[in-house]
């Protein structure tokens, strides 16, 4: 069994989700609980794929036998092992944290909302073990379709929504499709190792340069790359109060570890197609983490802002891969992790007061300190966090991005993270003195029945990831030393 | 003689209790306030006692150290109990013990609101002071000086109105500003160097860097520190905080966050420039003058002050840049001067403000001009009051004179006497601010204050305590924690010479 991990990863969410409707056909509880399962599971097997990946080397896995470049072979090295960590992890906790906000389902619609979130675990989790370019657009494909059919369970205005960013997300995949087929035209081959060896002989083929553009506009677009944005604010706001979490915190970060796969795992060069590129999206990052960040702070309800702050945050991570240097990489590594757990944070948060008092407006947050002290004791850490202070985990992201621009002597991504910081401040500031400090006036509606703030399905996962982000902060260093600094390029073995 | 070094994990503890203090006040709450409040008044001890007994220790030359864990890769977490480090914590922790007392007093008194989040924050900015006290390196110091940036807050907003609010954004305008600005310093001084360890007499030097990049480092990390020293132009937070409770502005404006802010230009000067290197790049100076400017202006601004609390703020913006006038003149009797004046001047100023909470939680007072008679209602309050006030002012006898002599030697030693014009300027001047007040008070008379009343005993204990260590201190500058002994060898490790010249007091 053991040696099967890391197809255990992705088959049993797969298998779990497939079997869903029928089994809540059954019994409604039962499929809570095979999801619950099979996240588990798939979460279980990352961690010890991860380590095996970091004791023994890297896991080359080969699907039904079939020796690459011809079969589909899985690799699970530490970049992709703890993403897979990541991601699992970060699902785990949506779903249980679902379970409240489908009281009134009936038995197809839970089915189909449990098969359908298995089902996006699914495709994130495929992305990031396979070592085929193509399967990995399979599984691309599996999450954003997942991912549209979540958004558009949010209700009326998240239909529009969905349809716009199935349009513009279709378009973004098919980019990334042209580009590996390029690839193939040239290489004869989709396996990702494979690349790597025939790529670099070639990198000069104006073939490699297309395909390198097709996967900047279609990685950008999927990962809401300013100025490619525009469907993400929107996407995220309206989508499944449920889902929101998972959809905000993990969904636009596995295109951000394809760029990082493809520029610098698969298509390598010092010069090249691949340095222009990150050069580009590391000035249209910056440009992204200015103008969502003042974006954000000119909207009034709470999700939207934090789409407009994912739009900034996941430039914090373009900018640390266009820096490209040792601390740049595990700048943008660690804020792969540190802003996957905090946006994920703010989205239960978010989820949680709707869930309250039925409200997403920033003003209505206000005396919530008083009904709801424990999820607004996540969000403060979690706001703080995405300030940076220390010691919570989002400074210390900004730490390495900062020393590694000022290492490689990129002043202007310094100032820019430094004003970013500030504006986070400005908008995350203003809701904290809502929720602290403003009389709410008519009182608040209040739709809970027990003594506790938010049933407790929904409270752990909100405390467990707001500490989360205080233990990632203070053990920053084991984290990076013992594992990040494997997962990049040229780091350890 | 190299020191010996104690690995300990007394400084970690020292820091930790009061932050174990806050979570138990946490969930405490308010329903159970006496419970609530002797977990501040165990903690306050707790440390203190802690603190104070690691002092024989470092008074005898030695340095403890312990490094709990890496804040990031390749940089520890390191704690090192150094004497500055140790003049700073046994300054906090003793006046936290008495803050502790009359906080109880004041908010009871006052019957404020969120008294739990009131003590909690307290304790969290405690042990963000203590750790900025103890903190090795340039990261392990500005951790936990945004934490202390961050626990100031929820105090700063105490009270929940507009007014709380605005200056609440005008804090966090002020110091996070200026903590980004800092954060680019010390990043690229790990680049220049490969690490940030704090060493007497300094690390960064000419052969890291240029002269021009030395002096953006200093300047980036002289306005990280000054903000929350309130030296001018950066001081405006300071007055606006005063919408605090009492206590609050006592401890934290007047001690903790401010002079943590003054302790950080020591550091930067001390123990990551040095002496020596600034000479040769000749920023200190412009600090200097910085300092001196600050220090005859908010004078000029405190006189116009009507709002009791307002004048006691624009006195610390003063006070406080004769902390850093010390530091800036380079001078080892300067050092010596700036550090027991962070001593003086709180011992001095806790004991203002905690008059002024006095008065306004017994009959409501807030502006001087209704003050006139008070003495006879508040006689012991008011004479405190007046000893502190002839302190500010530098009269012998009071521990504010030991600090301003050594400062006006340290002028001298460094050929800069024009300074000592601005030291005698100030003490004039505040003299005409502070000393009006205690005048009104006893020898004009009013009909509305015409029977004895004084505050509770749980705040006019701590005001008698800390009038009465004001002067003796300043007849044994060395009372209980050897503050000016701690002072001296923290001057002589700097300047890197046993001889101070002159011998101070």
């Amino acid at each position: 069994m053991r040696e099967q991990l890391p197809a255990l990863i992705v088959v049993v969410p797969l298998l779990a989700a497939l079997a869903s409707p029928l089994v809540a056909y059954f019994s409604t509880t039962l499929v809570r609980w095979l999801s619950i399962a099979a996240i588990l599971v798939a979460h279980l097997s990352s961690i010890g794929s991860l380590v095996h990946a970091l004791t023994q080397g890297t896991w080359h896995y080969h699907f039904g036998g079939w020796a690459p470049p011809w079969g589909i072979e899985y690799v699970i090295d530490p970049l992709g092992g703890v993403m897979a960590v990541l991601i699992s992890f970060v699902s785990l906790v949506v779903v249980v944290y679902s379970g409240p906000f489908l009281k009134e389902y009936d038995w197809l619609k839970k089915g189909i909302y449990y098969a359908l979130f298995t089902l996006l675990t699914t495709g994130l989790l495929g992305m990031v073990v396979t070592g085929d370019v193509f399967n990995f657009y399979v599984f691309l494909e599996v999450s954003s379709l997942t991912g549209y059919a979540l958004i558009a369970a949010g209700g009326n205005r998240a239909t529009v929504a969905a349809f716009r960013y199935l349009l513009i997300g279709t378009i973004g995949a098919s980019f990334y499709l042209l580009g590996i087929g390029y690839l193939y035209a040239i290489t004869g081959s989709l396996n990702m190792a494979d690349l790597a060896e025939k790529i670099p002989l070639i990198i000069d083929s104006p073939v490699v340069l297309l395909a390198v553009v097709m996967f900047v506009v279609g990685l950008g677009t999927k990962m809401a790359l300013f100025p490619l944005h525009g469907w993400q604010p929107d996407a995220y706001t309206y989508s499944h109060p449920a889902a929101a979490a998972l959809i905000a915190g993990v969904m636009a970060k596995v295109p951000a570890y394809a760029v990082l796969r493809f520029f610098f795992f698969i298509i390598v060069g010092s010069t090249g197609p691949v340095q222009s590129a990150l050069e580009v999206m590391g000035w249209l990052a910056a440009a992204g983490i200015i103008v969502g960040s003042i974006m954000a702070i000119a909207q009034k309800d709470f999700r939207r802002m934090l789409a407009y702050s994912s739009v900034a945050q996941i430039g914090y991570i373009v900018v640390g891969l266009a820096i490209g240097n040792t601390f740049g990489l595990i700048g943008a590594m660690l804020h792969f992790i540190n802003h996957a757990i905090m946006k994920s944070c703010l989205f239960l948060v978010a989820g949680g007061v709707k869930f309250r008092t039925g409200e997403h407006a920033i003003e209505k947050y206000a005396e919530l300190s008083r009904k709801m002290p424990l999820t607004m004791g996540a969000f403060l850490i979690a706001a703080l966090s995405m300030v940076g202070l220390p010691p919570t985990a989002g400074f210390f992201s900004k730490w390495y991005l900062v020393l590694g621009a000022l290492e490689a002597g990129k002043w202007p991504y310094v100032v820019v993270i430094i004003i970013s910081s500030l504006l986070n401040a400005v908008y995350f500031f203003r809701i904290i003195e809502n929720a602290y400090m403003k009389k709410a006036s008519p009182p608040l509606a209040d739709k809970a029945s027990s003594t506790l703030e938010l049933p407790l399905q929904m409270l752990v996962p909100i405390v467990v990831l707001g500490l989360g982000i205080l233990v990632l902060g203070i053990f920053n260093e084991q984290l990076v030393s013992q594992v990040l600094q494997y997962a990049i390029p040229g780091g350890g073995r | 003689m190299a020191p010996e070094i104690l690995l300990d994990y007394r400084p970690l503890w020292a820091i930790m209790i009061s932050l174990a203090a806050a979570v138990l006040i946490l969930l405490t709450g308010e329903r159970r306030a006496n419970l609530r409040e002797t977990w501040t008044i165990l903690a306050a001890f707790g440390k203190a006692a802690i603190v104070f007994s690691m002092l024989p220790y470092i008074l005898s030359g030695n340095v403890i150290e312990i490094a709990p864990l890496h804040v990031a890769k390749g940089i520890i977490l390191q704690l090192r109990v150094d004497t500055a480090g140790m003049l700073f914590a046994a300054l906090a922790s003793t006046l936290w013990i008495v803050t502790s007392f009359y906080s109880i007093g004041y908010m009871r008194g006052h019957h404020e609101t969120n008294q739990t989040g009131y003590f909690a924050s307290f304790a969290v900015c405690l042990s963000a002071t203590i750790g900025i006290a103890f903190a090795a390196n340039l990261l392990t110091f500005f951790v936990f000086y945004e934490i202390l940036t961050i626990a100031t807050y929820p105090l700063v907003i105490h009270s929940r109105n507009d007014e709380a609010i605005k200056s609440g954004r005008k804090y966090l305008a002020y110091t996070l500003i200026a903590g980004q600005l800092f954060l680019i310093a010390i990043v690229w001084t790990y680049l220049l160097v490969g690490n940030g360890d704090f060493a007497a007499g300094g690390f960064l030097n000419l052969e890291h860097a240029s002269v021009g990049a030395l002096q953006t480092i200093f300047v980036l990390m002289i306005i990280g520190t000054a903000v929350k020293a309130g030296v001018m132009p950066l001081h405006g937070w300071l007055p606006a905080a005063m919408v605090a409770p009492t206590p609050v502005s006592a401890l934290l404006h007047a001690v903790a966050v401010v002079k943590a802010g003054a302790f950080g230009i020591l550091r930067v000067v001390g123990y990551v420039f040095g002496p020596e290197v600034l000479g040769q790049i000749g920023t200190a100076d412009v600090l200097a003058w910085v300092a001196a400017f600050t220090i005859i202006v908010s004078s000029l601004i405190a006189m116009q002050q009507d709002n009791l609390k307002r004048r006691l703020a624009f006195s610390t913006v003063g006070q406080l840049s004769y902390v850093v006038l010390g530091i800036s003149l380079l001078s080892p009797l300067g050092f010596l001067g700036g550090m027991y004046h962070i001593i003086a001047h709180a011992f001095m100023k806790i004991t203002l403000f905690f008059c002024a909470g006095a008065i306004n939680v017994t009959t409501h007072k807030t502006e001087i001009s209704e003050m006139k008679g008070i003495g006879k209602r508040m006689p012991i309050t008011m004479a405190a009051f007046t000893i502190a006030s002839f302190g500010i002012a530098g009269f012998p006898f009071l521990v504010g004179f030991i600090s301003k002599w050594n400062l006006a030697l340290g002028a001298l030693q460094a050929d800069k006497g024009l300074f000592i014009a601005v030291l005698i300027g100030s003490a004039m001047l505040s003299t005409t601010y502070l000393l009006p007040v205690g005048y009104m008070a006893f020898f004009k008379s009013s009909d509305k204050f015409t029977k004895y009343g004084e505050a509770n005993y749980m705040m006019l204990i701590p005001i008698v305590i800390t009038a009465t260590l004001s002067i003796v201190l300043g007849v044994f500058p060395n009372f209980g924690a050897n503050f000016y002994d701690l002072a001296v060898m923290s001057a002589q490790s700097i300047v890197k010479s046993v001889q101070l010249i002159g011998g101070g007091f």
